[in-house]
Order: C-alpha cells, then structure tokens, then sequence
C-alpha cells in the first residue's frame, strides 16, 4: 500500500512541475536559448577556424551546458517556498528524499534533457565529426542529470537567502568540475586514439553516486532552509 | 494523542517559551492564544516538525514525531499563513495534486462537491493567481473537506474569510472535533465556539 501512494505521489510530483512549466514556458526556454546563443558566440569572438573551433569544441559546449545549469538551479525549489508549498511537500507522508528525487527528475527533464536534444546542431557548428557528436552526446545525457542532483543540494542550502543565485554558483560550480573534466575530456581522447570509455565509466560513477546521496542531503538542507 | 513535553522554542537569541506541556486527546479543539510575537506560528511549526525544538519533545500516540515522520504526517493536515496552493494550477487542479501527492486518489466529483461547498463554484476551472485572497484561502481550506486527517493544526485560518466562509469554517472545525478528530488553532478573530468544546492555552501566561 505504501510503495503504491509514493508511486501515486512521486508521479504526481513530476506530472505537477511538467505542467508548471509548460504553462510559464519562459523559464525552460532562457535555459536553452542561453546555451544555444553562449556556444554560438565562440566562433564570433575565437573567429572562424574551422580546426581551432573543433579542438575547443567540446569544451565549450560543456562549460555552457554546466552554466547553463546553473541558470535554472535557482528555480527548483524557490516558487514552492514562496507559495508554502513546500512547507506541504515536507509534511507529506512520505520520505522527503523520494519527493525530492522526483523534483529533481523533473528539474533534469525540462533544463537538462533540452540541452542534450540540441547539442548535436551546436556540434555541428563547431565542426565536429558524427563519431564524436554522438559521444558529445552521451556525455550530456550521463553529465547533466548529476548536475542536477548535486545542484539540488546548492540550492537547497541557499533557499531563501538573498542574492542566493550567486551563492548557489560559489558552492556547486566547484563541484561539478570532475563531470567537466571527464566529459569534455571523452571527445579528446577519443579524437586522439584512446577510447573514451575510461571517462565513461567515470561519469557514470559520478551519476550513480551523486544519485544515491544527493537526495538525502538535498531533503536535509531543505528541512534545515525551513526551520 | 498528541503530547507536548517540556518544549521549548528559540528563535535567534530570544527564549519564545520554555517549558510547555500539553496533550490534545481524541475529539478536543484547543485554542492558541497570545499575543504578537508569543510565538505561536513557532509553537504550531514546531508541531508539525517543520521547526526543531530548542529542547523538550513533541509526541504522536507516544511515539517521538521526529523519528516517526511518516506516520504523523499521515494524520496531520496543517494550514500555515502561506495557502499551499499554486498560482498556475485551477482550484480542481491544486486539490487534486494535493491529494495525489499525500498518495491518495479521489474522484473529480469529490473535489467539485467540496468547492461547491466552500463557495467556489463556476471559480474551479480558472488559475488561482486570478482569485481574490479571500477565495484564495477557501481553495486551501477546501482541503479540510476532503482530507480525513486526524489532526488539523491551523494558523490563523480565519484571516480574509468572509462572514458566511467564517461559519462554515467553524462549523467545519466542530464536526471535526465532534467525529473524534483534534484541532489545534490560533485565532485573533472572535469566534463562536461553545466554551464546552473547547480548551484555551495563553502562551502570554507562560
């Protein structure tokens, strides 16, 4: 009975932000429009070498994608502290944990997954070949869903505070520099012979690992931003 | 049964109250009173477990609330001074997210009986953000109708009610007090309660 109300719950939770947002559509489109219009800036101020841009291609792409990120970190629990709805969700009957997981779900399926669907177009800008826009790709799909989760924690933490935006950036973006590294790092060494599955398996380390405790530290910051 | 032991509240450097003890058995109604700043939001925060006790305990059928969350959030249903609802969303819309996010299904037919009664009806089809305060709050309270929670803990649920919402309010309160539920409320307004029902705690007294 109970493993069936928090399915019950942890669906209603996703399908209620889903419907937010698409109803305040601005929010998950200036994510993406700062990612697509930050990586198309690169060839206006590196100039249009097609060799150097494709060297400092996945890099960029990543470092946007990790700012990118970091735009919409800041609305993933404000508008329910604002309403009191969270002072609700933190009352539900369930494990915090679950109910936050499920927020974060959500948070990766309207800021992260977009940025994953529409980085093959910025690849190609960038002059890199199909081989390593797939990897690029893949990349993405295992980096951004542990940059939700541990940017959960950061705005959980900074809930409330003023001028928290900046806050949140001070104490995640450190954080995420092993994802940087290993993904843009996997287009390289492909590109140079090695294989990139070393990088993937670590990604997909970081992503598993960041999956089982960023949920529990994310509820407790929470019940701490609250009291 | 809902026990207070020896609880007390800080709020930054200032002691609200110290050593308060209280129980609210089956089917009784107390009212919260003190003045601005007695701390009773903290004190009904505190209950429900959003606010850490500086120290004593709050107990829910003897068991710790801290350590049985899950079980106490079950028979608990607390409206704060913020509504809980979401300006996007339709009154249908809140109320069913609502329930559906405590795990429990209910019919559409339900959620409309309950607006009809709480005086929302031809209003459950448009966003909340659209609505006046007053309407606002009934949306929230629209809940009461609908949850069979055990416990209601309410903070100042008559503010921007008018006369007919207040009633109803209060007639909603005695019912739930009368079918064996416990209510714990803090109120400025003057409210028609028979004495009988009802226990006062003054934090001002403490």
């Amino acid at each position: 009975m109970t493993e069936a109300s928090l399915f019950l719950a942890s669906r209603a939770m996703v399908k209620r932000d889903v419907i937010l947002a698409l109803r305040r559509k601005a929010d998950v489109l200036t994510t993406l429009f700062f990612f697509l219009i930050v990586v198309s800036l690169f060839p206006l101020g590196v100039g249009p070498e097609m060799e150097t841009l494709r060297v400092i291609a996945p890099g960029v792409i990543w470092v946007a994608a990790l700012l990118a990120a970091m735009l919409s970190l800041g609305r993933m629990f404000s508008d329910d502290y604002q309403d009191g709805t969270l002072e609700q969700i933190l009352l539900l009957p369930h494990p915090l944990s679950a109910m936050v997981l499920s927020k974060i779900i959500t948070h990766w399926l309207l800021s992260g997954l977009p940025l994953v669907i529409f980085s093959p177009l910025l690849g190609m800008q960038l002059g890199l070949d199909g081989e390593a826009i797939v990897l690029l790709m893949i990349t993405l799909m295992l980096g951004t869903p542990a940059m939700s989760l541990i940017g959960a924690v950061g705005a959980a933490l900074t809930l409330g505070l003023r001028g928290g935006g900046v806050l949140v950036s001070l104490l995640v973006l450190p954080l995420y520099i092993p994802i940087l590294i290993f993904g843009a790092g996997a287009v390289e060494s492909q590109s140079s012979g090695l294989g990139a599955d070393a990088h993937l398996s670590i990604l997909g380390a970081l992503l598993m690992l960041a999956l089982v405790f960023t949920p529990i530290s994310t509820a407790a910051a929470l019940r701490i931003s609250l009291d | 049964m809902l026990e207070v032991r020896e609880l007390e509240c800080v709020r930054g450097d200032h002691r609200l109250f110290k050593g308060l003890n209280f129980t609210l058995q089956q089917g009784e109604l107390l009212h919260l009173r003190g003045s601005n700043g007695s701390g009773k939001t903290s004190l009904l925060r505190t209950i429900c477990g959003l606010m850490t006790p500086a120290d004593g305990q709050v107990l829910w059928n003897g068991k710790n609330i801290q350590s049985n969350r899950e079980d106490f959030n079950r028979g608990l249903m607390y409206l704060g001074h913020f509504n809980g609802i979401k300006g996007e969303l339709s009154a249908i819309e809140n109320l069913s997210v609502a329930n559906s996010l405590s795990g429990i299904k209910i019919s559409e037919n339900k959620i409309l009986d309950a607006l009809e009664r709480i005086g929302l009806a031809g209003r459950e089809d448009l966003p909340t953000k659209v609505l006046s305060q007053g309407q606002k709050r009934r949306v929230a309270l629209a809940q009461l109708l609908i949850t069979d929670s055990k416990l209601w803990i309410l903070d100042e649920p008559f503010t921007a009610l008018d006369v007919h919402a207040v009633e109803l309010l209060k007639d909603l309160v005695i019912r739930q007090v009368q079918s064996g539920g416990m209510v714990l409320l803090t109120t400025h307004q003057y409210v028609e309660i028979d004495p009988s029902m009802m226990r006062e705690l003054d934090l001002n007294a403490l």
